[in-house]
């Protein structure tokens, strides 16, 4: 009986060929995903540019006012940073929502009702307890008030299979409506004559980061969006919504709740919403004017495609973003390129990045065959 | 009750009428775009591109007509982007259709901003065509038969349409797009081409409806004056389930609503217009829990078609 006896060494040698060669297709793929997120970037800046230049402004005077204002100069970008807080967070819920499938589209509303009542909540608290213990309350009020504006279109998807895009997009104009209510009828500040609430002092917001401007509020979105991050990647939690994301139909077949998964998702994305208002306005207004509404959604939703739901890459382009948003608010004042010009921008980021992943399907599909 | 005074009424109906046609006309054109499975969720844009060409066109030429072809052109020249990018390549529907929508607010207003900074020229008052006996009728006379004819048009597109979907060769083209694309191509018809007919006028029909808020509601055109009403017609599309009659139901309740803020200001009745504003969206999430519909909606809705692909 013969074995047949294996040189040690070449096998070990063979080994690690193997292994090079799936280091080398990881740091392949990585370049490439790199290469797919970046070069739509780069092509839409590109374009706007050209729009700039038929505009009669020279893009890169543009660019370079946008990034000294927004990245380079000490007021930019601390206010930056800060805007990034409540940015993050609604990213993270729309990470949690785009994964499993569900187009939780209602998030202006959940935003601003969880601002509307830690507005109106957080002045009233702070006669009762330290302010640190008003902070964590608000907050994890705002949360769930954001949660329970999604429970509706929740419960109508999981139990009716009623088009989730609809139910949130409608509970989102009920909602916008009703924080309006709130701060014209039942929370306005007696004392001013704008309708708004009360203002937090700012000695009872959240804390700044050393001796900045800088709320702490990108604190908490960082970390929400890594543990998002985290759970989707790593986790049995994170595998099952994926799962349902991928194809609800096999899902049920490998024993998922279907219906109890599809209400936490809403809960949770929404409820990231609810925290993002209560941290605008915790962190940094202060308090809720009336007929206010950012309407970050939609802005994000582009953003977190880009990043194709990826926690590190959802950061950075966050981070442009607000260079972006905080520098093209003061170009508007001083260069007399309207603020509109960003919703432009972000249109044709989304478009370049539609084709960007069909011709990569179309690379790949050709390379298959 | 002295706010029911002939007046009052007949304000507050045609009111409902100047509201809700943009209504009409988005969710009719959102009704075509979703029986060929085209989920077109860029309505908001389209109508928004309709109404600044509508303005714009109407405001240089001085010629209503005019306008209302410049609005249709407005709005098909957002959707001939969709057609391109999510017919012809297959791109992901929802995607495209918010970056359309955020693109269109952005360059109406941008171009706005440029033409015009920051006056808001008011276009003249325009002209209405009485139908002779109806038009003398109390109260629904001069809300509903004293009006510029586009009302007519839209009011009749309403019977047009339903004639279409259900006796027509193109209504079942239309139909089988949606949900059985594949047959479809198999007999010989071209999905893609039916798909793209319909997302084109879509868009002419989204884009007179927001010519329609600009040249007869506002007269004025206003940066994101749509607000939403592009959408209020993908909802509206959604719950009529393929039919034109309801979207015309939907359009008369949501317009009601939104006339009835405006009319009790003119009475004197303090209440916030966010409070009103509310209802027709609240009647819609109700009507939607309390019956609890299994969405209906064309199978292969959303789906881009490419051939032989399962």
């Amino acid at each position: 009986m013969s074995v047949e006896v294996q040189d040690p060494s070449a096998n070990s040698q063979a080994a690690a060929k193997s292994d090079i060669i799936v280091r080398r297709r990881l740091l392949s793929d990585r370049l490439q995903l790199i290469a797919l997120s970046l070069g739509p970037l780069v092509a839409a800046i590109l374009v706007a540019s050209l729009i700039l230049i038929a505009m009669g402004v020279d893009p890169v005077a543009y660019y370079t006012y946008i990034v000294n204002r927004g990245l380079l100069s000490p007021s930019g970008i601390e206010a930056t940073l800060t805007r990034m807080g409540p940015l993050l967070l609604i990213a993270a819920g729309l990470i949690v929502a785009f994964r499993a499938g569900i187009w939780n589209l209602g998030g202006d509303a959940q935003f601003l009702l969880g601002a509307v009542v830690v507005a109106a909540l957080a002045p009233v608290l702070t006669a009762y307890m330290p302010v640190w213990l008003v902070l964590i309350v608000t907050l994890i009020v705002g949360a769930i008030i954001g949660a329970l504006w999604s429970l509706v279109p929740a419960l109508l998807r999981a139990r009716q299979g009623v088009n989730e895009i609809i139910t949130t997009m409608m509970m989102s104009f009920l909602g916008i409506s009703l924080s309006n209510v709130l701060v014209k009828i039942f929370f306005l500040d007696p004392a001013t004559n704008v309708p708004q609430t009360r203002t937090l002092p700012v000695e009872d917001r959240l804390p700044r980061l050393f001796d900045t401007t800088i709320s702490s509020g990108v604190l908490i979105g960082l970390v929400a969006i890594l543990v998002v991050h985290y759970v989707m990647a790593k986790t049995a939690f994170g595998l099952k919504l994926r799962i349902v994301g991928a194809n609800a139909k096999a899902a049920v077949h490998a024993g998922l709740s279907v219906s109890a998964l599809t209400i936490g998702v809403f809960a949770i994305s929404a409820g990231f919403s609810g925290l993002s208002g209560a941290i605008a306005v915790l962190g940094q207004y202060g308090n809720v004017r009336a007929d206010w509404n950012p309407a970050y959604t939609l802005t994000i939703v582009p953003l977190v495609f880009l990043a194709r739901f990826n926690g590190f890459a959802t950061i950075a382009y966050v981070f442009l973003f607000s260079v972006l948003s905080i520098g093209s608010e003061s170009a508007a004042r001083r260069l007399g390129v309207p603020n509109y010009f960003t919703l432009v921008t972000m249109a044709i980021l989304l478009i370049l990045l539609g084709i960007t992943e069909m011709l990569d399907q179309k690379r790949r599909e050709s390379r298959r065959t | 009750m002295t706010l029911l005074t002939a007046a009052f009424l007949t304000a507050l109906l045609a009111g409902a009428i100047t509201a809700g046609i943009p209504l009409l006309l988005a969710g009719l054109g959102e009704q075509l775009s979703e029986k060929t499975g085209v989920l077109n969720i860029g309505i908001e844009g389209m109508m928004l591109a309709g109404a600044y060409m509508g303005f714009l066109v109407a405001w240089k030429t001085d010629s209503v007509f005019l306008g209302f072809v410049g609005g249709a052109g407005g709005g098909m020249l957002v959707a001939a982007i969709m057609a391109l990018l999510c017919v012809r390549f297959g791109l992901n529907q929802i995607v495209i259709g918010i970056a359309l929508t955020l693109g269109a607010e952005g360059a109406t207003a941008m171009l706005h901003y440029f033409q015009f900074a920051q006056t808001y020229p008011r276009l003249g008052a325009i002209a209405s065509l009485p139908i002779p006996p109806l038009a003398n009728i109390p109260v629904l006379g001069p809300a509903l038969f004293n009006r510029p004819p586009i009302v007519y048009i839209a009011l009749l597109l309403v019977a047009v349409f339903a004639y279409v979907y259900r006796k027509t060769y193109w209504g079942i083209a239309l139909q089988a797009a949606g949900d059985k694309p594949a047959a479809l191509d198999s007999s010989g018809v071209s999905v893609l081409g039916i798909r793209s007919v319909a997302v084109l006028l879509t868009g002419a029909l989204v884009g007179l409806g927001g010519a329609f808020m600009a040249i007869v509601g506002a007269g004025i055109f206003v940066p994101f004056m749509t607000n939403g009403n592009g959408f209020i017609g993908i909802v509206l599309a959604m719950l009529a389930r393929g039919r034109p009659l309801w979207v015309l139901g939907g359009a008369a309740m949501f317009g009601a609503c939104l006339s009835l803020t405006t009319a009790l200001q003119v009475a004197g009745v303090d209440i916030p217009t966010d409070v009103i504003q509310m209802l027709p969206f609240a009647a819609v999430m109700g009507v939607l829990v309390m019956l609890g519909r299994k969405a209906n909606l064309p199978s292969a809705l959303g789906a881009a078609y490419v051939r032989g692909a399962r």
